[in-house]
């Protein structure tokens, strides 16, 4: 965890291995521009998990799928995403293209959709180291087996052999993993690899991630709606919320003393022992169409007042978190935990 | 393709109360297109369903007031004029021209379409009617009743269409027992019966699959448990909620019966030509002609054929997006 | 997998003799040989009606003449015509040979071009090359074949040779090849019969092929699968190749078997027209002349093929696809 402690809150250090910078994602549709994304910074250091949490729709997803560039060519990205010296948004598909899978890559929800149906695993990691290091097509293969191995799936080279049907969920979900460190990557962006996964096996590719953290000192980026996993295996937090960022802390202040009313809220609906009903949100997401003046929150939001909906609030520090909330000061912010 | 309504619906509500549909929401928003083609595509498919509507109205308006719109009776032998007893080209006297005998096309058309159209009707309502009672049985008994069903048209519609109908057809002219039933040879009710022995079939399955995935929905569910007797459940419950595949069937059966008949009468084993007409049968008198040049007897009827046609399929289509709208764009 | 095309080979036979009987029976019953018989002889005396009675098995119940037509027809003992007296082996032979040209010839294009334009229409999903090839899809399936047969004579045998003032049609409107030509192979006659007879066809196949290939592989292409490949930073022609075209022509490849094995009896309408000596042609002749000895072989042609490229459509299916087990 010293790794952790690297990363102030005072300000973005600059040692950063991938760093997002006010990106702003909007799809054209008919009814007009939904804006996904709407200026998010976010940064992850070597061998640190950043867990970025929201709900559906809070652009958690579309913020790493834009700077990934696997969102449709009508989607409009500007911002800047750098990864280490190369900035990804407005770049050639061709860079883009030799920076994903190599530096940067990524692991999906549901991993039997993920995998190709007709293809063996053993191939559909080849393909993905050989298209990046021109190693000879028996180096790749042994080279995959023992990134099955690393995995932790028995039998390797028989099961490089066999097809995604072969393979129970939590086994595709490592399989996945092991074709996403295949080239070792600096960034691995695992969006939300659990989710479709039993509770028992959940705990189990937690923890081959977080393995692959330490040992292979990868900057992680953990997408999840799960805030019992974030406390399991994040280093730093960022909570999103309408396409911008809400607060960012590390985990132990997050859970402790957070500082935007939306993390409040979150944390309220959490389960816990003790307490007969869970406590929601009141009311609805906003619709991205149409997004609400000023702070994106406020018409959920108890404390929320006519200033709120002047500027859209940025990141800034307090305590030892940065939060987006204008009137943090002002409001009294129960602990939660 | 995701759906445009899905596509809508995460565009307009992007925040479902339910987490794992992240993912989906972004694969809707993956599939995003440039806004104006989304509308122009959206417009046209509505606009053409609609321009369908009105022209096959204006043909069967046409058709349906074929004593006034006709300009001469149906087998009516025109006295020669230019010169001519048959084959007069498209003129004054004879709008589309006339045939060998020299009958009026314009009216022959008018006369056939009748023909063509009622046949097309009645065959897709009886192959309605059966294929729905027997699907629903099947489906919702299932059982040997199924397999039976499952085995037999798998036979029929494995089959070339056109050597059922002769052998059938043939079939039924020599089953006495089925006199009363099938009538003449060359009536219309034989071409009638003959296509709705066949066209059933496909009604059939289409209305098995929609009860099967039925059968297992609560409310019938329901229904059994509340102890409702089989054939209340299929009439009350099974065959209204499978009405949207019903209808949109039975346009396809309209189409079918409608090119069936005109196959036939094409190749002669339609209804009498001496005393009615078709369009098949119109059609059918132009292969020998075209190779003088006759063009008249295929570009007329051909032309009023194809576009009927084409406006019934429109209609269908329409029709299988109104009421499926998950699986109309990828299945079409 | 062996077993299994063993399995359902033996399996054929039961369903080969079950629907040889319904059609025998259907056939028999259908159109009286005898009378087909005397409207071909109609001076044939009671003897002579007699021996053609015997001579075609047309003696006992139907059931009893079943097993002996099976009989003579497993030995191979096929009979002749009731008109002209042909032996039928030949003359069904050679119908099987020129359909499988023109099947093959227009399966070949149709197939391919089709396939050409729905994985470009479904690359280029709602451009105007979309828009046009549905709309012409969808026409394309709305003009029957012997509309589109006739209309191609029209303009090319008759109008053409007209405007051009050629001595000859310019593309024959019927046969094989040019009357008096004999069966002497000749590519490029041979060639030129095949264009509009094979246009009419490959119009329809196009039409369904462009549709079939465009909705799989936009299925394919909205899938999870396509969007990791993406992910691994690997070329989009190495995308859409290797990964969305392998899955998305699994369903079509058995879709065309099963088509393909259709096409023998199924290319009636337009044989006819084009006065193509073909297995349709044949059909319908021996249908009109109620020439029973040529309709059964027929039939029994037609269902073989139907059984064994459903077998094939099978086999392919289990064969591309991992997950399904025979």
């Amino acid at each position: 965890m010293s790794d952790t402690l690297r990363e102030s809150v005072e300000g973005p250090v600059t040692d950063a291995v991938f760093e997002i910078r006010d990106l702003r994602i909007h799809f054209p549709t008919m009814n007009g521009d939904v804006q996904a994304v709407r200026g998010v910074d976010l940064s992850v250091h070597k061998g640190e998990m950043l867990a970025v949490v929201g709900e559906s729709g809070s652009g958690k997803s579309v913020t790493f799928l834009g700077v990934m560039g696997l969102l449709p060519p009508s989607t409009v990205i500007t911002g800047s995403a750098k990864l280490g010296e190369t900035e990804l948004i407005g770049a050639s598909s061709k860079t883009v293209r030799r920076v994903r899978g190599h530096k940067i890559a990524m692991i999906f929800q549901d991993p039997l959709s993920a995998l190709n149906p007709v293809q063996r695993i053993g191939p559909q990691i080849v393909e993905m180291i050989r298209s990046h290091d021109p190693m000879s097509k028996a180096a790749a293969e042994s080279k995959s087996v023992e990134l099955l191995d690393l995995v932790g799936i028995p039998q390797p080279s028989a099961r490089a052999k066999q097809y995604p049907h072969e393979f129970s969920g939590g086994m595709r979900q490592r399989v996945m993993i092991a074709m996403a460190i295949a080239n070792d990557p600096e960034v691995l962006i695992a969006d939300e690899p659990t989710t479709a996964l039993d509770v028992t096996v959940q705990a189990q590719i937690l923890e081959v991630i977080q393995r692959i953290q330490h040992e292979l000192h990868t900057a992680v980026v953990l997408i999840t709606h799960d805030l019992g996993v974030v406390a399991r295996v994040a280093d730093q937090v960022q909570v999103m919320y309408a396409g911008r960022s809400a607060e960012r802390a590390d985990v132990m202040t997050l859970f402790k003393d957070p500082t935007h009313p939306y993390t409040v809220g979150l944390l309220k609906s959490l389960p816990r022992s003790g307490q007969e009903r869970l406590t929601p949100i009141i009311g609805t997401p906003p619709n991205m169409l149409r997004p609400p003046s000023g702070c994106a929150f406020r018409p959920r939001c108890e404390f929320a007042t006519d200033v709120c909906a002047v500027d859209l609030p940025e990141l800034r520090p307090f305590h030892n978190s940065q939060t987006a909330c204008i009137r943090v000061e002002e409001i009294d912010l129960e602990p939660v935990l | 393709m995701t759906d445009l309504s899905e596509f809508e619906a995460a565009v307009s509500s992007p925040h479902v109360p339910n987490d794992e549909l992240d993912s989906d929401e972004v694969n809707a928003l993956i599939e995003s297109v440039s806004p104006s083609r989304l509308a122009l595509r959206r417009f046209m498919r509505h606009r053409v369903a609609m321009a369908s509507l009105v022209v096959f109205t204006l043909i069967a308006i046409w058709i349906i007031l074929a004593p006034i719109t006709a300009r001469y009776g149906e087998i009516e032998i025109l006295a020669p004029f230019n010169g001519k007893r048959g084959l007069n080209s498209p003129g004054a006297k004879a709008w589309f021209g006339t045939d060998q005998l020299n009958r009026d096309l314009y009216s022959r058309i008018i006369w056939g379409g009748r023909v063509s159209m009622f046949i097309g009707l009645t065959v897709a309502l009886f192959a309605s009617v059966i294929g729905t009672l027997v699907g629903a049985v099947a489906g919702y008994r299932g059982g040997i009743i199924d397999d039976m069903l499952m085995r037999t048209t798998d036979l029929f519609l494995a089959f070339p269409t056109l050597v059922l109908l002769l052998v059938i057809r043939n079939l039924f002219d020599q089953l006495t027992w089925l006199n009363w039933l099938v009538g003449d040879l060359k009536s219309i009710r034989f071409i009638i019966v003959l296509l709705v022995a066949l066209s059933w079939m496909s009604v059939a399955r289409i209305v098995r699959g929609t009860v099967l995935s039925l059968k297992e929905r609560e409310f019938v569910e329901a229904s059994v448990a509340l102890g409702s007797s089989a054939p209340r459940i299929v009439v009350r419950h099974l065959i209204p909620n499978a009405i949207g595949p019903i209808i949109v069937a039975l346009t396809t059966s309209v189409v079918a019966a409608i090119v069936a008949e005109s196959t036939l009468a094409f190749f002669g084993f339609g209804i009498d030509p001496v005393y009615k007409t078709s369009w098949g049968g119109l059609l059918g008198d132009s292969k020998g002609q075209v190779l003088t040049g006759k063009w008249w007897l295929l570009v007329f009827p051909g032309a009023v054929f194809v576009i009927t046609i084409m406006c019934i399929n429109f209609i269908g289509d329409a029709l299988r997006d109104a009421f499926d709208p998950k699986q109309g764009q990828a299945r079409r | 997998m062996i077993r299994f095309i063993l399995r359902r080979l033996l399996w054929a036979i039961p369903t080969l003799l079950i629907v040889t009987f319904l059609v025998f029976v259907a056939i028999r019953v259908g159109t009286d040989p005898v009378a087909s018989y005397l409207r071909i002889n109609s001076r044939a005396s009671p003897a002579k009606i007699q021996q053609y009675k015997e001579a075609n098995g047309l003696i006992g119940t139907i059931p009893e003449q079943y097993v002996r037509w099976l009989w003579k027809f497993v030995r191979f003992d096929w009979g002749v015509s009731i008109k002209g007296r042909v032996p039928v082996w030949p003359s069904i032979k050679a119908a099987l040979s020129n359909t499988f040209i023109l099947g093959a010839f227009a399966s070949v294009i149709g197939i391919t071009v089709g396939l050409g334009i729905g994985i470009l229409a479904s690359l280029k999903q709602y451009s105007k090359f979309d828009s046009l090839s549905s709309a012409s899809a969808f026409i394309g399936l709305s003009i029957p074949p012997y509309i589109s047969a006739v209309l191609l004579q029209l303009v090319f045998s008759y109008y053409v040779t007209k405007w051009f003032d050629l001595s000859k049609p310019f593309l024959p409107p019927s046969g094989v090849y040019p009357p008096g030509h004999g069966d002497n192979f000749d590519l490029f006659l041979r060639f030129k019969h095949l264009i509009l007879p094979g246009t009419v066809v490959a119009i329809q196949t196009i039409a369904v092929y462009s549709r079939y290939m465009r909705a799989s592989l936009l299925e394919v292409k909205n899938s999870d699968y396509l969007r990791t490949a993406r992910a691994k930073g690997i070329s989009e022609t190495r995308v859409i190749v290797r990964h969305a075209l392998r899955n998305a022509l699994i369903p079509i490849v058995t879709v065309a078997a099963i088509d393909v094995g259709a096409i023998i009896g199924g290319l009636i309408i337009t044989e006819r027209i084009f006065e193509y000596k073909g297995m349709g042609d044949f059909f319908l002749t021996a249908f009109e002349n109620g020439d029973f000895p040529q309709l059964m072989p027929w039939m029994v042609l037609v269902v073989i093929s139907l059984i064994l490229f459903n077998l094939l459509a099978d086999v392919a299916y289990a064969f591309l696809d991992p997950r399904i087990r025979l």
